[in-house]
């Protein structure tokens, strides 16, 4: 959590000659891959001698937008029109590429320098090129559309006729080269539709379910109701009678549960027959430990923990305990959140092709180099024997930061000998997900009679196994108000778990957010302040708290900035009618500061409306493209409301009680109220806008609630029949 | 069996199960991948196709209950202006994040504007509130209906 972010200049562009005389451009992560980058098939920018120009997006596209973005950034350094470049989808291959994920909200963070520079090195190319062949000094040279121009002699080029031409110079040295002022931006922050909407639109193949090869078939992995049990025994003659099948087998479990769970794998020509001869399967389970887990049982045992003393220590300042015991008023309160499934629209699914000991992968994957390594070991192939094709995902949301349904698809295809296309059944998805983890927070707080929080306490009982936090269930040491209160202590309690966890949407902050912003309000209320006033108060004055250039360092001023701003555009302070109100909060995660303002009204029956959110988002100077900004912003705010309202994923004998989306109700059309949104333009690097605008909606939407009619909900998903008038 | 299928305005001859769902006859008999596999249980709509003009789930409708009706899924919707004038309105307004469920928002969008040509928000909420956007472009798919409708959005 305290790793360096900022960012890395370290790259070397490296240019050559595309055959059929086009040059070429790249971006090599380090000397290793520079030397090695003629070889290397892709590159970020080719320009064809009919002025045909290609940027290869290198990240994975989940719905976040990236590969309309990050291309835009190259575009604009290499002075071309948006409606120019065609768009091509890069391999998975870090070792050319470098980093391939999406997850962090990183991209942005990490490539919005040196992607400008990947455009500008190759238009420096070209204007050389020019200069070159007109004899003129490259400084009266001008770009623009594609175009080198010289002005004084009225001479112009275009930029595929100097491809041949730059490309048998030396690339430029990326740190020196001059970058444009934005305030001649043509493309970064204009509003730019998504490269593939015109094949979404069409229904043009395009997503990982889509990939279709000869000879291939389909394939379902049958698995233990149970997360982490295995087949004891299965009969599969009924199964390979049904009609469509043509195969099936045991798949015994390898590594742990983000690899190949194992289960009994049916071959069909049709996802319906494979998925249909479930029903025709005889099998036996070997359950395992994890029968052991329920949801009322880590309610209790979380009960028991929170009345001892904290398993370990995550952070402590000053003293704690003498503090609140000197307090003028103490404040106790205890939060709770859910597991939940990320339940990204399109299932999981995986083609896979196994010829001799080469392996090629089509996945829908946010992360394809673990995929990558657990491929290699699960199947004990080379990785360099492993391609993978990054497929555009129907929605990520963490559910593909893992990749065992990589891992199933590669080991089937293998077992099955032919070309197999792996689908998850949706049930298979919300039943063996990874799950985003449930959690308790056991809060007490001291105030002077000045409204100040003079100490602050929290015992988090969440979960893990042998001290060590299960995946994306620990809490940070600087997680807010941390290092805004003198005397502090936060510490932790496991409980253990089977069932697999992962990162979703603004990992822990997704839940922290209602926690600390949620507990915050009740302590403004208890001092009799104003809700903005006692935040801006417990912020302080503006200032960096932590170190320069660590990913948690805090800008109070920053926070005080989109919280002034959305409380401004909300109009905070209205008079409204009885049983309606507006709640405000505000979260800094993946280096994202956002604040919102939640109106709603409560009827009679406790049921809840969201009539408005105001949001302030303050994500740096630039946004790269406001129309895939604010729509990652309004989906993510509707999303939190979806999980605040009504979402939950309960366990009883290990076995997930939901199973589709019946009993797991995302939000629909009627559940999303109007977002307005409004960046606030802070002199700092642009950074990602994918997750950070999710953790302040879920403690407005409570503290919206406790405005409109005195009851505090501290429990997610909020249980409206508390607030029956 | 061999059924006979209207799609998009071409016979085409299937061999499939006469209980197949139609989504499953479109995605792996056909290879029309274009009609997205959601749930399966007609909670998302993410399969929504026309039978003569009318939006039904593909993953509820079996092959045999289709008979003569004329299939319409998301490759054949630019046949119409009006198909068009969608696709147009949700290039034009960026609505897709990513994009799986747009296919069936936008064939219930059109089965919509075919009967309501300047439908009110609540006509919108009503025939497209069956169809789940996990990304949430609930706001943005509203916007581009009425776009398309020529109204102001």
């Amino acid at each position: 959590m305290n790793a360096p972010f900022a960012v890395s200049r370290r790259g070397f562009l490296v240019a050559g000659a595309v055959a059929g005389g086009g040059l070429w451009l790249g971006l090599a992560p380090d000397a290793e891959a520079a030397a090695a980058a003629p070889a290397a098939l892709n590159h970020w920018v080719r320009i064809a001698p009919d002025n045909a120009i290609t940027i290869v997006s290198q990240n994975p596209e989940i719905g976040q937008g990236i590969k309309t973005s990050i291309p835009m950034l190259v575009a604009e350094e290499l002075d071309v029109d948006w409606s120019q470049v065609t768009i091509e989808q890069a391999l998975a291959d870090a070792k050319t590429y470098g980093r391939q994920v999406a997850g962090g909200s990183m991209a942005t963070t990490l490539q919005y320098d040196s992607m400008r520079r990947v455009g500008a090195g190759a238009r420096a190319m070209l204007v050389a090129a020019a200069a070159a062949g007109w004899g003129v000094d490259a400084a009266t040279l001008t770009t623009g559309s594609g175009m080198v121009r010289h002005a004084a002699s009225g001479r112009s080029a275009s930029y595929g006729s100097l491809a041949e031409a730059a490309a048998k110079l030396p690339a430029p040295d990326m740190k020196t080269l001059a970058l444009k002022n934005p305030k001649d931006f043509r493309i970064i922050g204009k509003p730019a539709t998504g490269v593939d909407n015109r094949k979404v639109v069409t229904g043009a193949p395009l997503f990982g379910i889509d990939v279709t090869l000869p000879g291939m078939k389909i394939a379902v992995l049958h698995k233990c109701p149970v997360i982490g049990g295995k087949v004891a025994s299965a009969d599969l003659a009924g199964v390979k009678a049904q009609k469509g099948v043509s195969d099936a087998f045991v798949v015994a479990p390898v590594g742990d549960l983000y690899a190949l769970a194992g289960g009994v794998a049916i071959i069909a020509d049709s996802f319906w027959a494979a998925n249909k001869a479930r029903d025709a399967l005889k099998v036996t389970w070997d359950e395992g430990a994890g029968t052991g887990q329920s949801t009322p049982g880590f309610v209790a045992e979380a009960a028991r923990l929170a009345g001892q003393k904290g398993q370990q220590t995550i952070f402590e300042a000053g003293d704690p305990a003498g503090a609140m015991a000197g307090a003028a008023k103490r404040v106790k309160a205890r939060y709770e959140y859910p597991f939940l499934a990320h339940s990204p629209l399109e299932p999981m699914n995986c083609t896979a092709r196994v010829t001799g000991s080469k392996v090629e992968i089509w996945a829908p994957t946010q992360n394809p180099e673990p995929g990558r390594k657990a491929v290699a070991e699960t199947l004990g192939v080379a990785e360099s024997d492993i391609t993978i094709h990054m497929m555009r995902c129907g929605g990520g949301f963490g559910r593909r930061l893992t990749n065992e349904y990589m891992v199933e698809a590669a080991w089937i295809a293998r077992a099955a000998g032919v070309p197999v296309k792996l689908v998850w059944s949706r049930e298979d998805d919300m039943t063996h997900g990874n799950l985003r983890p449930a959690g308790f927070h056991h809060l007490e707080a001291g105030l002077d009679d000045k409204g100040n929080v003079t100490a602050w306490t929290n015992h988090f009982v969440s979960f893990g196994n042998n001290g060590q936090f299960s995946r994306a269930a620990g809490l940070d040491a600087t997680q807010f108000p941390a290092r805004f209160v003198p005397n502090f202590r936060a510490e932790a309690s496991l409980l253990p778990l089977v069932t697999p966890t992962n990162f979703m949407r603004a990992p822990a902050n997704n839940a922290f957010g209602f926690v600390m912003q949620g507990f915050i309000d009740e302590l403004a209320h208890a001092s009799g302040m104003d809700p903005v006033a006692f935040r801006l108060q417990l912020l302080g004055p503006s200032r960096l708290v932590g170190e320069v250039g660590k990913r948690d360092s805090y800008d109070a001023g920053r926070a005080r900035g989109v919280l002034q701003t959305a409380a401004k555009m909300a109009g905070w302070g209205r008079k409204l009618p009885a049983r309606s109100g507006l709640g405000i909060a505000f979260h800094f995660s993946h280096l994202g500061y956002f604040a919102n303002v939640i109106e709603v009204s409560v009827a009679a029956s406790g049921d809840v409306k969201v009539h408005k959110v105001w949001v302030a988002g303050d994500v740096g100077r630039q946004i790269v493209n406001p129309s895939g900004a604010i729509n990652q912003v309004v989906g993510s705010v509707i999303d939190a409301l979806g999980g605040t309202m009504g979402l939950a994923i309960t366990l009883k004998n290990g076995v997930i009680e939901q199973s589709n989306f019946g009993d797991y109700p995302l939000p629909r059309m009627t559940d999303a109220p109007p977002v307005e949104v409004s960046f606030v333009l802070s002199d700092n690097d642009p950074t990602g806008m994918g997750e950070p605008a999710y953790p302040a909606v879920p403690p407005a939407l409570a503290n919206a609630i406790f405005a409109a009619t005195g009851v505090r909900l501290r429990t997610m998903p909020i249980d409206t029949a508390l607030l029956k008038a | 069996m061999a059924t006979e299928l209207m799609v998009n305005g071409k016979i085409m001859r299937v061999e499939a199960e006469p209980d197949m769902p139609l989504l499953w006859v479109l995605r792996d008999v056909l290879g029309m991948t274009g009609t997205k596999f959601g749930c399966g249980a007609a909670y998302c709509g993410a399969c929504t196709v026309h039978l003569d003009g009318a939006p039904v789930r593909a993953c509820q409708t079996p092959l045999e209950s289709v008979g003569k009706a004329r299939i319409t899924t998301i490759e054949g919707l630019a046949a119409t202006p009006l198909g068009r004038k969608l696709q147009d309105a949700w290039v034009t307004l960026d609505v897709p994040q990513c994009g799986y469920c747009q296919a069936g928002q936008l064939m219930s969008a059109a089965a919509l504007l075919a009967e309501t040509p300047k439908p009110g928000d609540a006509e919108i909420d009503a025939a497209m509130n069956g169809n789940l956007c996990r990304c949430a472009t609930y706001t943005r798919i509203k916007a581009a209906i009425k776009l398309a409708a020529g109204a102001k959005a």
